[in-house]
């Protein structure tokens, strides 16, 4: 298990746009991965639970990769936070 | 007359169609024994598949010319049609609370659309209605037998809802439907953003009062000030009929070149940026296609206020704009109070010539801890993005010193205190001061960029006030001295291998162009409205023109002959 803190750098947080690309992205990994927000942690398979989060631009989450493709996971997961959310 | 909030601008001139839609309601009933459990759960996986069916059709048949935004909108329904989370919770409330499927459904979803009503942001509130549009389409598939769905209307509809669902608004033929109207939903409604996108004139937040409007009424709605008119009169049908020509005319401009580069026919590229104020312009500086702003103006942070703002608030200024710029470059003008511009809490002396007096760099020079402050502000927020630093009013070489040495040391605290800066950000100048434009070749050496303002170096230039009405027909920017000080600016800019822009008055001048392309400028920023016109010059031209009108003006002694000579060659 790897567990990872991003900073969202985009003005609309994580709305449904890069929720929906998130999901997708978690699809291509076994791994279960989830986010953590203040107290709550969701698996973030579900744009519900991404959604309802409320993620905003400037807050900080955590994201936890758990299995056996954990570190593929992670760098895809990277990316997305430090380059694609950007531009989504 | 009926006032809602205007969406999508644009005139719809039609006959009103309102539409009623039929809620689904709890039945209550729960299943006799566990054995249905089974089946319930599968009605629900059938419904949620016949939906899926449903809305890929709607993305296969999506017209990308609308933009991409309807699009989006459809894809995030697949997601929310295939969420595990949903399902999850489906099939909880039938096995374990004995619920039949549609008052499953109906519970889920309305759990769904409590939490997303309650954030406290505007964008997820309206996110609710994505949820309700996937649950009545998995309601209209496990309660219909195959029943036909869509709706056709007659030519020049205009459609009046309680409110309409994402889906509604993206299936909707806009070969027929040419505006819309509903009693709730904002401006972030997905409703609004699609018709924004597909460009149908529309206004939501109408209220109630809407229910007034019967099948029929021939309606006139102004989708940019949220006005609709039942019933007008012949005179004012044709004014409005006016309006929607011009209005048709201009967005097809806007559309054809809002995502095309202002390239010469040549093949020289031009880069056109947006000079704005604040994070909502540079939201609208999109929709015109700016590739970025070539000036934030940072006095509206300032103005209208008791106190100075502190480092955490235009911190938070800065950053707003940076994210909304999403990666494209934003030059930040470091405070340029004084002269016209005065601050109520800040004591400013009074002057003969506040135009030549204490202001703008100076004061920031003079008052090193105001400066620090917003310095520090700027370099926080170019974390998130690319912003540039730029200083006004500069008129040697010592005062560009000066400030690297505050900034240096707004650098070296934030270094201290561990937090995170762009430390490739780059550093310019604002050229306004002939002094500035004369020796454009020593400050070239100290920075990284120049911009030139037009409006204060023609004033300085010409020793015109240009708030003086009397002497008004003096200022001006075709003066061969004002121009030649330009030339000079973009020369030994080329020279120094530094970039150069314009962020004045002359920059959205379309009689100016050609003529500041052909001295060499490739950088234009200008209030974001004008720059369709401006890119429409520039593709349409060709370098070579634009080096022989720059030939000719130079040679030129006489600022009325070139003003005309200008409007003549670029008519």
């Amino acid at each position: 298990m790897i567990s990872k803190d991003y900073i969202i750098n985009a003005a609309e947080g994580i709305h449904a746009r890069p929720a929906t690309a998130l999901v997708k992205l978690t699809k291509r990994f076994k791994s279960t991965i989830s986010m953590k927000k203040g107290p709550r942690t969701v698996k973030i398979n579900s744009l519900l639970n991404i959604l309802s989060l409320a993620a905003k631009g400037g807050d900080t989450i955590t994201i936890i990769v758990d299995g056996e493709d954990e570190v593929g996971a992670l760098v895809a997961i990277d990316l997305f936070f430090h380059e694609e959310l950007k531009h989504l | 007359m009926i006032n809602g909030i205007g969406v999508s601008a644009g005139i719809a001139i039609g006959k009103a169609f309102v539409l009623h839609r039929q809620t689904n309601a709890l039945t209550g009933l729960l299943l006799a024994d566990d054995s249905m459990i089974a089946a319930e759960i599968e009605k629900f996986d059938i419904a949620v598949t016949q939906s899926l069916i449903e809305v890929n059709i709607l993305i296969d048949s999506y017209d990308e010319t609308n933009g991409s935004d309807g699009l989006e909108i459809l894809e995030a329904h697949i997601e929310l049609l295939s969420d595990p989370q949903i399902k999850e919770d489906v099939a909880e409330k039938i096995s374990a609370e004995k619920k039949n499927v549609n008052d499953a459904v109906i519970e889920v979803i309305a759990i769904a659309v409590v939490m997303f009503n309650s954030m406290d942001d505007e964008y997820m509130k309206d996110r609710a209605a994505d949820v309700q549009d996937i649950g009545r389409r998995i309601l209209t598939n496990l309660n219909s037998a195959g029943k036909a769905t869509g709706q056709t209307y007659p030519p020049d509809t205009v459609i009046i809802a309680a409110d309409l669902s994402p889906s509604d608004t993206i299936s909707m033929d806009i070969m027929r439907v040419v505006g819309f109207a509903t009693q709730i939903g904002s401006k972030t409604s997905h409703a609004a953003i699609v018709a924004k996108s597909r460009g149908i004139p529309a206004i939501v937040g109408c209220g109630a009062v809407l229910q007034e409007i019967n099948n029929g009424d021939l309606l006139i709605l102004d989708g940019q000030t949220g006005k609709i008119l039942i019933n007008p009169d012949s005179e004012t049908l044709f004014e409005y009929q006016l309006k929607r020509e011009i209005w048709l005319v201009e967005t097809a401009l806007l559309k054809s070149q809002k995502d095309r580069l202002a390239i010469t026919t040549d093949g020289t590229t031009i880069s056109l940026f947006a000079n704005i104020a604040n994070a909502q312009d540079m939201e609208l500086a999109h929709d015109f296609g700016a590739e970025g702003s070539g000036l934030l103006r940072t006095e509206l942070l300032f103005m209208g206020r008791d106190s100075l703002p502190g480092e955490d608030e235009q911190f938070e200024f800065y950053k707003a704009v940076v994210l909304k710029a999403k990666s494209k470059p934003v030059i930040v003008r470091t405070l340029d109070i004084g002269g016209d511009k005065q601050l109520p809490y800040f004591d400013f002396p009074i002057e003969q010539n506040p135009f030549l007096g204490y202001r703008a760099i100076r004061i920031c020079l003079d008052r090193p801890e105001l400066f620090l402050t917003q310095l520090k502000a700027i370099l926080r927020a170019s974390a998130f993005g690319k912003l540039k630093i730029m200083f006004p009013m500069i008129a040697n070489v010592q005062e560009i010193r000066a400030a690297k040495v505050i900034l240096n040391q707004a650098i070296e605290e934030l270094n201290e205190a561990g937090i995170g800066f762009d430390r490739t950000i780059e550093i310019g100048i604002m050229i306004e001061i002939p002094s500035a434009a004369v020796t454009a070749d020593l400050l070239a050496k100290e920075v990284d960029f120049f911009s030139i303002g037009t409006n204060d170096l023609c004033q300085y230039t010409l020793a015109v006030d240009r708030m003086n009405e009397k002497i008004s027909n003096l200022y001006d920017p075709y003066n061969p001295g004002v121009l030649r000080l330009i030339d000079n600016v973009i020369k030994q800019a080329h020279k120094n291998n530094i970039e150069v822009g314009m962020c004045g008055e002359l920059a959205a001048d379309p009689d100016a162009t050609l003529l500041l392309m052909g001295m060499g400028l490739t950088e234009f920023s200008m209030s974001a409205a004008a720059i369709p016109h401006i890119k429409n010059i520039i593709i349409n031209n060709h370098m070579a023109l634009a080096n022989q009108i720059y030939q000719q003006v130079m040679a030129m002694d006489n600022s009325t002959l070139i003003s005309a000579y200008l409007k003549d060659t670029t008519a």
